[in-house]
């Protein structure tokens, strides 16, 4: 199992993740710089957190245009796993990985907080060792969070189990004070139709060790793991 | 050149100091030369009347590696083969004319202190001040700069760990924006910012220079300021997305062997950048204003040595690694360019192509007259100290819960959640205790240690007693990091005052810093770097004078710090600590004072031995696993450090009436005393403490026990534990919702 | 040499809250006849080309590849010709 964790630059979250999947779990981990277009060799690209191209113009607008997202792009048809955490997120949805767009959130201020989020669908690498419907403490830090999709698509990502996390109070409900952003139906990260694309705005990364308050992140990198 | 008192005035400098000029030169500066002058001479730059009382600070200490003024920041050892750098900085002026924009490129500031010392920037704290939220453009002043920092620090992915934030009257149109900043670096591998080998080259490296922040050094930091729209054409925009990539460019060429020296250009630009790093290396310079890549067209050399533009470094690479650099950061879409070198004759050179438009020696640039002002002890100091409480009727049993949540609920001591939950605080997955407690823990990684940070003032105790104001500001930060259960290791600061050539400012500075001095000495806490903001004046009206303290420690394990919430039902809860002091002194300068009486006022005051005997106590007892919380006493007194244990851990608390007859019941809740800490202990382990605190000498009283879901004190206060948290949460959110 | 001066505007259903917040703001004002507030952006361009129905298609390509983003915005432009 290896891991590669893309770089554009403005990332921040990439040293967070190597440090999670390499130091913590132990896992063979490279960073790929964002004008590298190789990507073989690799069972899981992630595309972590933090600020590329600055957001100027908009989250993630510029970034997938880098030479490595036509990699990425054929690297998912292919059915190998992409997890886009955060600004991530923000690249998998501008470059039309994911179904949707990432909004500022609905009160216009940056937020950094500790979130629930209820596991919707464990039928996926990325969750298969998570219960359904299991509670995850894992932090947010986003000011581009606020989940839009027109009502068709909600529709259909709801239909067909694509909703993989939905914030929610520390019981699991998903109410509308458990909502830091204001996305619709209180999405924190969906997956796209082959199921190997995930896109997710709180960073699992920053809860893999007791020390810094959770360890569910790894329920997350272990699922994949153990998917291979 | 004739001069006239206009130009001497744009450029800040005085007649006596133009004349001294022409002496030491030998000769009539041109314009350029003197714009170098009043730059380099300006306070911000040369230190001109602080440097003298400067000296008073010890720096000395085994675990200093670099001490104040040696370099961009000061760096402590913490074992293991690594440093801390760390370095705070105001940012007051550029925030009261534009204080979004003001407060981000402060930021941007001490992040390129840190980072051009060869360390990775890990901490960012703030140290804010405005006037009270009940005024429209306070208000605006306040979510400015907290956006600001947001918005800058946030793009970068460094936490933003910790601060303090306090609103008084006396900052209305002078707002205090402190930026902190703290980075880790192996020992071998600092960069120093010494120009030096001649033949070696100059490197400009990132934004293009423009015409902003013209005059920032000279102009804004030294002349008495009040905001207005003529400053605008100085305010600086930021652009965090390049500092990032300057941050990892620079540490990239910072493990090579391609680079001399680095230095950010600040305050007063090219020219204090070159000059300053040709003055610590001992050498001079010669650079070609023509090769300074410009964003705006038919800028004079003049402009161009001045700038402030941000994201900028100058970077001292070896001759023939030149393109090697430049590759580097083309890789990070950087530009760089040579723009000239370095000599060995000790002058500053600056050239326009051919024409040579400017040639000093550095030495001059760099030594500015130093004055040491009359300190004039002010007269009205006598009567704003004294306080006699018999004016003033006692709390009475009736009132105690309105005054308690009314204290909790004031923007002062509410939660401060409303600010930091726009940071990011735990990027770099380092963050083990976030902001909110006394003090931010980081883990270190790759070792088992921890370190503590905290930022602390007040400026109240500081304007009632400057002496003991300024021991009592390093004795509560070390106390907030022996409180997370940290040894203290060295502190940073800022001070933060108004116009220094008058004599009522220049004694509140001089005694500041001597009882800074004095507290450092007593808890052997050395100061490694800092920063000096003066001529913080409206209208001729000087801010409370504001030294803030930014202080680091170390936990040797890091999974043995402490917090302040209580942890179980039926620990019992001690005070630790506190001197038999005057109720006068208990209530002087409280906030309990001001909300009552609406008066600052009386004397505050502390016994630094105790004080010693305190921390090393609260620590032992830490470490040896004896207490379960601890918790500094200060704003809002002892009943209001009750309160915001019992909030955090989610536990009621039961107190009994624990002070005497006859004394009075506003100062045993309310009273601000020094040298005391709330702890709690599982009744098992309360014998143990009684021995330890009986060991130390240090004064133990047990005040009760952590007990249900209400917060009790016989006979005053009775209130549930949810009301408490409502006010102490929603205080600061209510503030601003206030509409005068 | 064209000018081009394209408007991104977020779409009518796409909730904004950076508009709802100048509204009420311009309210506050005292403007209370304000309906909505639409937040969007405005870029200029400068375009070295000669023919018009060229430089059209260009900044036409430009938005729709970068500079909005179709699930949530909308864009516009005017062009008009200028001195080199």
């Amino acid at each position: 199992m290896k891991f590669g964790i893309i770089v554009f630059p403005g990332t921040w979250s990439d040293m967070d993740c190597h440090h999670a999947l390499g130091i913590v779990l132990g896992q063979r981990v490279d960073y790929i710089w964002h004008k590298d277009t190789d990507l073989s060799g690799y069972d899981c690209v992630i595309l972590p957190g933090g600020f590329s191209y600055g957001d100027y113009l908009r989250a993630g607008a510029i970034a997938r245009f880098s030479p490595v997202m036509a990699s990425v792009q054929r690297f998912a048809q292919e059915g190998k796993l992409v997890l886009g955490i955060c600004n991530g997120f923000q690249i998998l949805c501008e470059a039309g990985l994911l179904p949707g767009a990432l909004l500022p959130n609905n009160h216009l201020q940056y937020r950094c907080q500790w979130t629930y989020l209820r596991v919707e669908n464990n039928a996926l690498p990325f969750t298969s060792g998570v219960e359904k419907g299991r509670v995850l403490k894992i932090p947010i830090s986003h000011y581009d969070g606020n989940y839009y999709a027109d009502e068709a698509t909600l529709a259909e990502l709801e239909a067909e189990g694509r909703v993989v996390f939905r914030y929610c109070t520390p019981e699991g409900e998903a109410t509308e004070e458990a909502n830091p952003n204001g996305a619709l139906h209180n999405i924190a990260g969906i997956v796209n139709k082959g199921g190997n694309v995930l896109g997710m705005m709180p960073h699992p990364e920053r809860a893999c060790e007791e020390l810094l308050g959770s360890t569910d992140g790894n329920l997350l990198f272990l699922s994949i793991i153990n998917s291979m | 050149m004739p001069v006239s008192k206009e130009l001497l005035d744009e450029v800040a400098l005085s007649e006596e100091e133009y004349q001294l000029i022409v002496e030491r030169l030998g000769r009539e500066p041109n314009h350029i030369e003197l714009g170098l002058f009043g730059s380099l001479w300006s306070e911000h730059c040369g230190y001109k009347h602080s440097k003298p009382l400067l000296k008073m600070f010890p720096s000395q200490g085994r675990q200093v590696l670099v001490g104040p003024g040696e370099e961009n920041a000061g760096v402590v050892d913490i074992g293991d083969g690594l440093c801390l750098v760390m370095k705070m900085e105001s940012h007051n002026h550029p925030s009261a004319v534009e204080p979004y924009q003001g407060a981000a490129t402060g930021v941007g500031g001490i992040v390129r202190d840190i980072f051009t010392m060869g360390a990775r920037p890990i901490a960012l704290l703030n140290s804010l001040r405005f006037g009270p939220l009940s005024q429209a453009r306070n208000r605006y002043l306040f979510s400015g700069v907290v956006g600001g920092i947001a918005g800058y620090g946030n793009c970068l992915g460094i936490p933003d760990v910790a601060g303090e934030i306090f609103f008084d009257e006396s900052y209305s149109e002078n707002p205090l924006v402190n930026a902190m900043g703290v980075g880790i670096a192996h020992k071998e591998r600092l960069v120093k910012a010494r120009a030096s080998g001649p033949g070696n080259l100059l490197m400009l490296v990132g934004a293009d220079t423009g015409r902003d922040g013209l005059h920032g050094a000279s102009g804004l930091a030294s002349r008495t300021f009040e905001a207005g729209k003529e400053l605008r054409s100085a305010v600086q925009v930021g652009n965090p997305f390049l500092e990032k990539l300057l941050l990892e460019a620079c540490l990239e060429l910072a493990q090579s062997d391609w680079v001399v020296a680095l230095q950010d250009l600040g305050a007063a630009g090219l020219a204090s950048a070159s000059v300053e790093s040709a003055a610590r290396g001992g050498c001079g310079i010669d650079l070609d204003v023509l090769k300074v890549p410009r964003r705006e067209q038919g800028m004079t050399p003049y402009e161009v040595m001045l700038s402030e533009s941000q994201e900028r470094m100058l970077v001292v690479v070896r001759r023939g690694y030149e393109e090697k650099v430049k590759a580097l950061f083309q890789r990070w879409d950087l530009r760089s360019d040579v723009i000239g070198q370095v000599t060995d004759d000790g002058l500053a050179r600056v050239r326009e192509g051919e024409r040579m438009v400017a040639e000093v020696p550095v030495g001059l640039l760099t030594d500015p007259p130093l004055y040491r002002p009359k300190a004039r002890k002010p007269a009205w100091l006598r009567r704003v100290q004294a306080l006699d409480l018999k004016d003033m009727p006692d709390l009475s049993p009736q009132e105690g819960n309105d005054v308690l949540l009314r204290l909790l609920a004031s923007p002062n001591i509410a939660s401060k959640h409303w600010v930091y939950r726009q940071y990011d605080h735990q990027v770099q997955d380092n963050t083990v205790v976030t902001p909110g407690e006394d003090a931010a823990i980081l883990r270190i990684k790759g070792t088992g240690k921890g370190i503590a940070l905290t930022a602390d003032g007040n400026g109240r105790y500081c304007y009632l007693d400057p002496y003991q104001g300024g021991s009592i500001a390093v004795a509560e930060a070390a106390r907030n990091l022996v409180c997370a259960g940290a040894q203290p290791l060295a502190l940073t600061d800022c001070l933060n005052f108004g116009n220094p050539e008058k004599k009522d400012v220049y004694y509140q500075l001089k005694e500041c810093i001597r009882g800074m001095a004095r507290a450092c000495r007593a808890l052997k806490v050395p100061v490694l770097s800092g920063n000096v903001s003066l001529y913080n004046e409206t209208r001729g009206q000087a801010i409370y004078p504001t030294p803030v303290v930014g202080m680091v420690g170390l936990l040797e394990d890091v999974t043995k710090h402490c917090t302040s919430a209580f942890k179980g039902e039926g620990d019992l809860v001690f005070l630790l600590g506190g001197a038999e002091i005057e109720p006068e002194a208990a209530l002087a300068g409280s906030e309990y004072l001001e909300l009552r009486s609406g008066r600052v006022c009386g004397r505050p005051q502390i016994d630094l031995q105790l004080e010693k005997r305190v921390q090393r106590c609260c620590l032992e007892a830490i470490r040896s696993g004896i207490i379960r919380s601890a918790h500094d006493c200060s704003d809002g007194g002892l009943a209001v450090a009750l309160a915001e244990s019992a909030i955090a851990g989610g536990l009621g608390f039961w107190g009994g009436r624990w002070w005497g007859q006859g004394q009075r019941n506003d100062v045993a809740l309310f009273g601000e005393g020094q040298s005391r800490i709330v702890v709690s202990t599982s009744p098992e382990d309360a014998p143990r403490l009684r021995a330890l605190a009986g060991a130390e000498q240090v004064p133990l009283q047990e005040l009760g026990r952590v007990q249900g879901q209400h917060f009790i004190i016989e006979g005053l206060i009775d209130l549930p534990l949810a009301q408490l948290a409502r006010a102490w949460w929603g205080g600061l959110e209510e503030a601003l919702k206030s509409d005068h | 040499m064209y000018l081009a001066k394209v408007y991104v505007t977020p779409r009518p259903t796409v909730n904004d809250p950076q508009g709802l917040t100048i509204k009420g703001g311009l309210e506050m004002l005292g403007f209370e006849n304000v309906k909505s507030v639409r937040f969007g952006k405005y870029l200029e361009i400068r375009i070295d080309h000669r023919d018009r129905a060229q430089a059209e298609q260009q900044v036409r390509e430009m938005c729709r590849q970068l500079l909005a983003n179709p699930v949530i915005e909308d864009f516009r432009f005017d062009l008009e010709e200028i001195e080199p």
